[in-house]
């Protein structure tokens, strides 16, 4: 196993971990552009962009590039978020060269009018998709009451309404300040030949001109805040929370991820003996996620609508438990033998390294093996557990609840 | 993990690269151990399957044989409810269970180091559970909120309401069951479930990963070789007419189910059945992908797959479409599944090998994906496919033979079960 890195004169970087025990190849390009970088006139556009991406190049119809992604037997996608956008083909070696001709390819689109228009009707449809399932919607809504005027809560989506009036000249100039070489990473994992890597990159994505490119960063400045939300169809109650969670140094992340799991995880932790083990949720789980400039804990519930408002409260209550009287040593093992065990698991495709190596070099340009993973997990103290408990209360929650009940009554409401 | 949930023979084949090294035991009560050695990983993956299926369920108890898997996981042997999570934990077994219509199934993927514990574990849990009383009302209240959860997922219920349509009773049970069901069962029927069908003639322990198969085998004799036997009726089949059913729902989208009857794992014709289906959907060249949506933009998710069982198959489309569009994907979606008989083309099935070989080198790299295929070959076909069946397999499959199956199994008599506002004009004759 071992990490090489390539910066092309353009900017383009190329980062890959290399293991020649590998079955197959993964490779993605990584561009740091998602919701957080539209304006409002620009809102889902991202997301939009990389469903046109597909739909053919200069010198490639949208049916040859799937043509040609089957043909060599390629497990491939593409996934957007509020930070990133991705572009990947997990592949057998010898497909190395096509595949990164072929998503090389596509990263300089022809963003053709007439497609624009036939798949703005497929993201209207996924739109619609999300508005008929779990959880509504409100994951959204929670997190734009969370992070106000924050980049960070924007929707990935967008709206039925900004997606209908974004035009495809406003999605060109998207695609012309963001996908600029300095702002894409080429990401390769299990059974990479990362010389060829660098030649291929070089044919294909050298040409490929420079701009200026920046992301606007900056604290969150979340206010406690409770929302309901009436969705007449709906059968299940369902909640998201969230509250301030550390970001940056690797102690501290690791500290997170280890204390929702001793929290929140979604088997044998505090949350799932309070709420699901005596069946008075479906599902009660807290999850840490990071981004450039902020971190967030994330509670999630689905439970009976005449037990949501006590639930609530079962779940202040168990949060400011652990802020109060912190968590045990017992707890702290079992949440680290647990998640390293993922970490070990999930490291075993090339698939899943691709997304962990990616996401650590375009979020903070570092370079983490999985033995660094197991060791960073293993490092973490009760001591580091308590200091985040005390420095990021989970108590005072943004809360957003959508269902059947025309409202719930928030928790600080409740006295206790 | 379950094991009539086989859509794609990828996931029964092994690759001619690597050495054909899997095993198989038969214990003298009937379970069956088939394992295959992956040295290149550090983790070792289980999938054990018990013929304990929703199929199996009393008429008036949908639903027993989750609330059976529920309560079993509630403490056993030495360990209660508590103690059993955190061993796991511990452990690092990252696990799940399922119900199938044959089966319950129970997967764990580990370290290696952590196998033989991780099923001493599962023996005691598939023998020596505790189903505690005072248990039964916590996981009655759990079952009954997934199905109210379900009725939160109209594409989940338009396919579920597909499949009980598709296959006769008791085939095509969803393994939630049924609110009646749910709220009848005492704690006497769980315990009357588990000591009928929780049995070791009829199940199939499948395990891969990093381990040394003598071994292996005897910790498995160990903690498994002295679990008796029980004799269990098989299910009585109840076949009814099944019309157009429409779910009325105040949704933005109509989702569309649309099934009609394959041939199972085990009949010669499946790769042909397969083969054709794989060229309506796979990749996204395929043609229910290309007409749909790429073509007409007329849905975000469309799909085809086929479920085997045993005895019987069936391929499930689906699709889902704002209301105003749905007749006329239902339309395009009908005409690609009738113009299949029609036959494929050279390129597509070159496309559709391809994609079987990148699949079968790929699940060389997940021990859980091995365990579960495994398993369920065992149980389709009373063995597991060595490299010369797949070659074989995989050669003989041309455009001919995939068109000669297509002529004489046009896709015809449709299901169809819509959810949302309004009920769309279903083709009489099809």
């Amino acid at each position: 196993m071992r990490f090489e890195r390539h910066t092309l004169p353009n900017g383009l970087e190329i980062v890959a971990e290399c293991n020649d025990a590998a079955y197959s190849t993964a490779l993605g390009f990584f561009v740091r552009t998602g919701a957080r970088d539209e304006t409002d006139a620009e809102a889902g556009v991202s997301h939009f962009l990389e469903h046109m991406m597909f739909k053919g190049t200069p010198t490639r119809s949208a049916d040859d590039v799937n043509r040609e992604f089957d043909e060599i037997g390629a497990y491939y996608n593409a996934c957007t978020d509020e930070e990133n956008t991705i572009y990947y083909a997990n592949v057998l070696p010898e497909y190395q060269d096509r595949a990164v001709d072929l998503l090389a390819d596509i990263l300089r689109p022809s963003l053709r009018t007439a497609d624009f228009e036939t798949e703005k009707q497929v993201i209207l449809e996924e739109i619609h998709m999300y508005d008929d399932q779990p959880p509504f919607g409100a994951d959204e809504r929670c997190r734009a009451a969370y992070f106000g005027s924050h980049p960070l809560g924007r929707s990935v989506l967008g709206t039925a309404q900004s997606v209908t009036s974004l035009s495809v000249e406003a999605m060109r100039d998207y695609f012309e300040r963001r996908y600029t070489p300095a702002n894409i990473v080429l990401v390769g994992a299990g059974r990479v030949r990362f010389d060829e890597l660098v030649r291929t990159a070089e044919a294909r994505c050298g040409q490929w001109e420079s701009q200026p490119v920046s992301r606007v960063l900056g604290p969150a400045e979340p206010k406690a805040a409770f929302l309901s939300i009436h969705k007449k169809i709906a059968t299940q109650q369902y909640a998201l929370q969230l509250s301030p969670a550390p970001f940056d140094a690797v102690g501290e992340r690791y500290a997170a991820k280890l204390l929702a799991t001793v929290l929140g995880d979604d088997s044998g932790s505090r949350l799932y003996w309070e709420l699901v083990d005596p069946g008075l949720a479906e599902h009660a789980e807290l999850q840490h996620a990071e981004y450039a400039d902020a971190g967030v804990m994330i509670t999630f519930l689905c439970c009976a609508p005449e037990e949501a408002a006590d639930n609530l409260v079962r779940i202040a209550c168990l949060y400011r438990s652990a802020e109060q009287e912190g968590v045990t040593e017992v707890e702290l093992r079992q949440a680290k033998n647990k998640v390293s065990s993922r970490v070990v698991l999930s490291s075993e495709r090339p698939r899943g390294r691709l997304f962990a190596v990616g996401a650590d070099w375009l979020c903070r340009g570092e370079y983490r093996s999985v033995e660094d993973d197991l060791q960073a997990l293993g490092d973490v103290t009760l001591d580091d557990l308590h200091d985040l408990l005390a420095h990021y209360p989970l108590s005072t929650p943004v809360t957003v609840t959508i269902g059947p009940l025309e409202s719930v009554c928030s928790p600080a409401s409740s006295a206790d | 993990m379950a094991a009539d949930n086989l859509a794609d023979p990828h996931s029964q084949q092994r690759i001619p690269s690597v050495p054909e090294t899997i095993s198989v035991h038969t214990y003298p009560n009937g379970l069956v151990l088939v394992a295959e050695p992956m040295p290149w990983l550090r983790s070792a993956a289980f999938s054990l399957l018990v013929p304990a299926g929703c199929a199996l369920e009393p008429g008036d108890r949908g639903g027993l044989a989750s609330l059976t898997s529920e309560m079993v996981e509630r403490g056993c042997g030495p360990r209660d409810s508590r103690q059993f999570l955190l061993d796991l934990d511990n452990l690092g077994v990252e696990w799940n269970d399922s119900v199938s219509a044959p089966h319950t199934g129970f997967g764990g993927a580990a370290p290696a180091e952590s196998l033989p514990s991780a099923l001493a574990i599962f023996a005691d849990m598939v023998r020596r559970p505790h189903l505690p009383a005072r248990e039964m009302e916590a996981a009655r209240s759990l079952q009954l909120q997934e199905l109210r959860a379900v009725e939160d997922e109209p594409a989940r219920k338009v396919m579920t309401e597909l499949r009980r349509r598709q296959y006769h009773e008791p085939w095509g049970r969803p393994a939630h069951g049924d609110l009646a069901g749910v709220e009848a069962a005492t704690l006497d029927d769980v315990q009357g479930f588990f000591s009928r069908h929780y049995r070791p003639d009829g199940a199939v322990l499948g395990v891969a990963g990093l381990f040394e198969f003598a071994r292996l085998r005897d910790t498995v004799a160990e903690l498994l070789s002295d679990w008796e036997p029980v004799e269990s009726p098989a299910p009585v089949e109840r076949p009814e007419p099944r019309p157009y059913l429409h779910l009325p729902y105040e949704s933005a989208q109509t989702q569309i189910g649309i099934a009609y009857a394959s041939v199972p794992y085990r009949h010669p014709d499946y790769f042909q059945a397969w083969g054709g289906v794989g060229v309506l959907s796979g990749g996204m060249s395929s043609r229910l992908f290309t007409e749909v949506r790429e073509k007409r933009g007329l849905c975000y998710s469309v799909s085809a797959a086929i479920h085997t069982l045993r005895d019987r198959a069936g391929v499930f489309c689906y699709a889902g479409t704002t209301a105003d569009r749905a007749q006329e994907t239902l339309e395009v979606t009908l005409g690609e599944l009738r113009r299949l008989a029609e036959g494929v083309k050279p390129d597509e099935l070159g496309r559709l090998k391809a994609r079987i070989k990148s699949s079968l080198i790929m699940q060389q790299e997940s021990s859980a994906a091995r365990s579960g295929a495994i398993a369920a070959d065992w149980y389709h076909l009373g063995h597991v496919r060595n490299v010369a069946e797949l070659n074989a397999l995989v050669d003989q499959l041309t455009c001919a033979s995939i068109n000669e199956y297509l002529a004489a199994n046009p896709p015809g008599n449709f299901t169809v079960v819509t959810v949302g506002p309004s009920p769309l004009e279903v083709p009489v004759a099809f």
